[in-house]
């Protein structure tokens, strides 16, 4: 099976030496969209987006057009978009906000038009420096275009856009802890439910918070037609994704291919997108999407890049990031380093989480580095347990946000699948990875 | 007085003003204060939180959360090297111990002369390019140690103009207030019917 030949939809300027540019942005149908949404009405606008089934490009994968239809009615809403992309091994979002930060920000002023929101906020990941130039670079020239403020393109519909800065946290990913950082808190998750962020947001005002991803869709949705976007992939998966591939592959980068009609395979081996494995060897395990998502194996291959189809296996496809592992990869320190992001990243605000991160990373620590007892091994899946009970996928929470029952994933995954090589740390006391 | 400098104090005051709450300004507030200092002085602490509306231990409390930003002197040049599972694949552990031998530190250190700042960071967004390593926010792309030695001896020898010393996170200010002024955005607008009356006839 073959790669299928889908239009590139957001990666379509990334070829362009200039594709940040605003010429380059013009010269390329930039705006075509935004002009066409300003004539038409905001539900005819947000028809479209469910008319395409876009799913949230930032994880959680919820249909953004629902997430719409939530906002509150109110004089004042906002939109938020997330930029802080974090989660370990995904790199699209960078992408997007370094080769074509135009397209962001007229998805951004679709989306405010339909949801009749007259400020909006980019909120880019801190330790982006270049993405944050071009961000506000964009936004300055768009200004200075007539795509942003006052009265855009003579619709009598006005925008304010806010570039903001984070400033380190990975938590600031999840959408209430990242309404708070833009609050100038610390970012701490908000309970939820009863109140998400689209009744009470930022401000306390109702607030849809979308990945840029999911924004940057929306030029082409609008030029194209929704029917078009879902006429790519299958539903509920429509369209093409951003799957960033990283790890044992010869050809580790960002690709964008149809959703669903393409699988785990074709991305990692085929010779146009990953290439196969850089150092020989066999697939030990792949991580399908991000850290927090449970591991897959070879038998895992020919499942189709969907969501549902995803979800079907035990795991997720979550941010579109994938890890693949050899079979020289030291399982155990893959699942402690894994462990140690967590347990560095978690914000302290829930007991579980909080503590029972430490506590693995220890213990996971000390079996890599031979020091381990035989016992760890039970002691590790109940301290998981303690954190997601049971176990299960997807995954019960005992905390605030998923953070927490994140953590358990991948230290599952290592434990049930590749027990022999903790016995052989134990036993030699080292790790035969050296 | 002020411990922002007149022209740092300006542009704070602009960033405030393009807030619809003021204390939303407070982590790009933050960035400026690093951008003149290095790192975040209880002086300007105080000076951020009057200017934002909240306490100083607000301010602190927000400060001590995130990694970006520093309440003690850091190095002019903050070497950041990923070890998280990508860069761990692609030997990232061994780039950080190498940059920690070279510079005689460990992460999380400064060296002596206060020029650098090593650190272990968690993933950094560039996978495809591992491991990865950012000097003061900016994507490096030295993937092997030889490559990590040349960046570090430019940095010392002051070759690498292209990157600013540590705090200066983004050199590109806001141009617009938070609404345009009237008149400006009517003199754009008869720019565009004019560009669009001439692409069209």
């Amino acid at each position: 099976m073959s790669v299928t030949d889908a239009p590139k939809i957001v990666t379509q300027r990334r070829h362009y030496d200039d594709s940040f540019t605003q010429e380059r942005f013009l010269a390329t149908g930039g705006y075509d969209g935004a002009r066409k949404a300003l004539k038409m009405t905001p539900p005819e606008v947000c028809a479209q987006v469910d008319a395409a089934s876009l799913l949230g490009r930032g994880g959680a994968g919820f249909p953004a057009g629902r997430k719409w239809s939530m906002l509150r009615k109110a004089d004042l809403a906002y939109l938020v978009i997330n930029g802080d992309e974090s989660e370990p091994a995904t790199f699209k979002d960078h992408l997007l906000l370094e080769s074509d930060p135009h397209q962001l920000i007229e998805g951004a002023i679709i989306a405010s038009f339909a949801l009749q929101v007259n400020q909006a906020f980019i909120y880019v990941r801190g330790e982006f420096a270049l993405g944050l130039e071009r961000v506000q670079q964009a936004v300055n020239d768009a200004y200075a275009y007539g795509a942003l403020g006052n009265d855009i393109f003579g619709s009598g519909f006005s925008l304010d856009l806010v570039v903001h800065p984070g400033a380190g946290a990975y938590i600031c990913g999840e959408e209430t802890s990242l309404i708070e950082s833009l609050e100038g808190k610390r970012g701490f998750p908000r309970i939820k439910p009863p109140f998400f962020p689209a009744a009470i947001g930022l401000y306390g005002e109702p607030t849809v918070v979308n990945n840029v991803e999911t924004i940057s869709n929306l030029p082409w949705i609008i030029s194209n037609g929704g029917d078009a976007f879902a006429a790519l992939g299958e539903t509920p998966s429509t369209g093409t994704r951003l799957f960033a591939l990283a790890g044992h592959v010869k050809n580790p980068g960002v690709f964008e291919i149809e959703m669903v009609k393409n699988t785990f395979r074709d991305l990692i081996f085929d010779p146009s997108l990953g290439g196969g494995l850089s150092r020989g060897g066999s697939l030990k395990a792949f991580i399908p999407g991000g850290v927090s998502a449970p591991w897959l194996y070879e038998e895992h291959l020919d499942i189709p890049l969907g969501q549902k189809q995803v979800d079907d296996a035990g795991s997720m496809l979550g941010s579109g990031s994938i890890v693949v592992m050899d079979s020289n990869t030291c399982m155990v320190r893959a699942a402690w380093r894994i462990t140690k992001f967590f347990s560095k990243e978690s914000c302290g605000q829930c007991t579980p989480c909080r503590e029972g991160s430490g506590w693995l990373e220890r213990v996971l620590y000390r079996l890599e580095h031979g020091e381990g007892r035989i016992e760890d091994l039970d002691l590790l899946l109940d301290l998981c347990d303690n954190i997601s009970p049971g176990l299960a996928w997807p995954p019960q929470q005992t905390t605030i946000c998923v953070l927490g029952p994140s953590i358990p994933s991948s230290i599952h995954s290592a434990i049930s699948r590749f027990r022999d090589e903790f016995l052989t740390h134990i036993k030699e006391g080292a790790c035969p990875h050296g | 007085m002020s411990a922002f400098s007149p022209e740092m104090r300006t542009r704070a005051e602009q960033l405030v003003a393009v807030y619809p709450q003021r204390r939303s300004a407070l982590i790009p507030l933050c960035h400026l204060a690093q951008e003149q200092e290095g790192y975040l002085t209880e002086a300007l602490m105080i000076e951020i939180a009057e200017l934002t509306g909240v306490t100083p231990a607000e301010v602190r409390g927000t400060v001590t959360f995130y990694d970006m930003l520093h309440t003690e002197p850091v190095g002019r040049y903050v070497v950041s090297v990923c070890t998280n599972i990508a860069c761990l694949l692609a030997g990232g552990q061994e780039m950080l111990e190498h940059a920690e031998g070279k510079l005689g530190i460990r992460a999380g250190g400064t060296t002596q002369d206060g020029r650098f700042t090593i650190e272990e960071a968690e993933c950094l967004a560039d996978c495809d390019i591992a491991p990865c390593v950012q000097v003061n926010s900016r994507f490096v792309r030295t993937t092997t140690t030889d490559a990590l030695d040349s960046l570090i001896d430019e940095l010392s020898s002051g070759d690498r103009s292209d990157i600013p010393p540590h705090g200066t996170l983004i050199r590109v200010q806001r141009s617009v207030g938070l609404v345009a002024d009237p008149k400006e955005v009517e003199a754009q607008r008869t720019k565009v019917r004019l560009a669009d009356s001439k692409a069209s006839s």
